[in-house]
């Protein structure tokens, strides 16, 4: 373990003790396996995953598993949750028809990618897990799988394929040009940035937060102590607005699955 | 702090690469999440919400339909009230009426059984009369005979003798009146 890849609470060393800063990076996110099953490398991403698992399961089962008439608190929350998604997302996107069907992928995406990302501020843990690129690419994956299937389904063969490029012959000549794109965008750009967008503001957020817990720790010395201040009220703020991103972004997810399923069924023009 | 030890690693590394146990362990992880929803949460909650929606839209449809009830409950008194009070007045004016109409038979009747003693009375007394004046002609006749035998048999010179056998005739005749009645 070289020092560059080591972080200030391994090192005990402060500013003014001639170490640099250790300045958090990608080995940030990189994990010694907890255990290891002939090769395979159990590591705390992992952990954390199923853990969430856990947790999310654990709290609907406690609210929905002998639902009320009358709700209690806590099935009145997972009522709230339940009831934000369903309409303000998937009946907002597909409809109340055709979106019935898409509603338990789309909560439990939700609530899965919420919980994982919330694992970030929680002490112990303090790690997003959708900051691990394949938590992310495998749920984008799903969804890409699905409204893809959904379009040759809905339309055929070929109006699946021309509703995936865009055909329009009322465009002209630059039409061969613009099913290029359409296809660029729709079968390869989209599924990266999907899983992309929720994998880098995880990621970005979790460096910033270790940036700033590392550097309140690293000024504890002399006159860094007030810098160490100004770092450490940083630490709760991005504390905040990470618990902030990490609902908007779950949010943002389940939200563009449900606007691509929404282009799957839509009559291509 | 064991949790934040970070494995140093030497070759290069993109994060953009998806390591395949972390796909596998996160797909697993959905899959479970899903499972419960789709088979075990969300139908138990979509029954729940629907018997919630029928409870209270049921509630409003039995309150509706109370009202109504009573509106028309409400409508039937006043009909029965207001039909009752003419049954009312229409039996008080048929007493007053049967009333009158009996006075009127009592009346009638009255003067009819009157004009019948007082016709009883005429007949009786008639009949008396016709009895008295049968009497008196067959007592008559015979007080005639007698006298017409004593006339016969006393002399008639003397016109005094004459008057007093009258006499004497009419104060037996009078005596006999009274002695009928």
């Amino acid at each position: 373990m070289s020092n560059a890849q080591t972080l200030a609470f391994e090192t005990d060393c402060h500013i003014f003790e001639g170490c640099g800063f250790p300045t958090p990076g990608l080995h940030s996110f990189l994990f010694k396996p907890i255990f290891t099953v002939g090769g395979f490398e159990f590591n705390k991403p992992m952990l954390l995953a199923l853990v969430s698992s856990v947790v999310v399961v654990g709290f609907f089962w406690a609210a929905f598993n002998k639902p009320k008439l009358i709700p209690g608190k806590l099935q009145m929350v997972a009522e709230i949750g339940y009831d934000f998604v369903r309409r303000g997302v998937v009946y907002e996107t597909l409809g109340k028809k055709e979106g019935e069907k898409y509603v338990p992928l789309m909560v439990s995406l939700f609530f899965f990618i919420w919980i994982m990302n919330l694992w970030s501020i929680v002490p112990l843990a303090q790690f997003p897990v959708t900051s691990v690129i394949a938590l992310p690419a495998g749920l984008a994956a799903i969804v890409y799988i699905l409204w893809v299937s959904v379009t040759f389904k809905r339309h055929g063969f070929i109006g699946g394929w021309k509703n995936i490029t865009g055909y329009d012959r009322s465009l002209g000549p630059v039409f061969p040009m613009v099913m290029f794109f359409e296809f660029l965008s729709n079968m390869i750009i989209r599924p990266f940035t999907h899983a992309v967008r929720l994998f880098a503001n995880m990621f970005a957020g979790h460096v910033l937060l270790v940036i700033f817990t590392i550097a309140s720790w690293y000024l504890l010395n002399g006159i860094g102590i007030a810098y160490a201040g100004v770092s450490f009220a940083m630490v709760i703020v991005m504390t905040i607005f990470e618990l902030f991103i990490q609902a908007l972004q779950a949010y943002v997810f389940i939200l563009l699955a449900s606007s691509y399923i929404q282009g799957a069924l839509a009559e291509h023009h | 702090m064991i949790s934040l030890v970070q494995l140093a690693s030497e070759e290069k590394q993109n994060p953009l690469i998806p390591a395949i146990p972390e796909l596998v362990i996160g797909l697993i992880a959905f899959v479970i999440v899903f499972g419960f929803f789709a088979k075990k949460f969300l139908p138990n909650i979509n029954k729940v919400l629907e018997e919630r929606r029928e409870a209270i839209e049921g509630g409003i449809e039995k309150a509706e339909a109370a009202q109504t009830e009573a509106q028309s409950v409400l409508e039937q008194y006043k009909a029965q009230l207001a039909e009752a009070r003419h049954e009312a007045a229409r039996l008080r004016q048929e007493a007053q009426e049967q009333g009158a109409q009996l006075i009127a038979e009592m009346r009638a009747e009255g003067q009819r059984q009157r004009e019948e003693i007082v016709a009883a009375g005429h007949a009786q007394i008639e009949a008396d009369r016709k009895a008295a004046a049968q009497s008196l002609r067959q007592d008559v006749g015979q007080l005639a005979t007698d006298l017409a035998g004593k006339l016969v048999g006393e002399s008639l010179e003397d016109h005094a003798r004459q008057s007093r056998t009258i006499d004497r005739f009419l104060d037996e005749l009078e005596q006999k009146a009274e002695a009928a009645r």
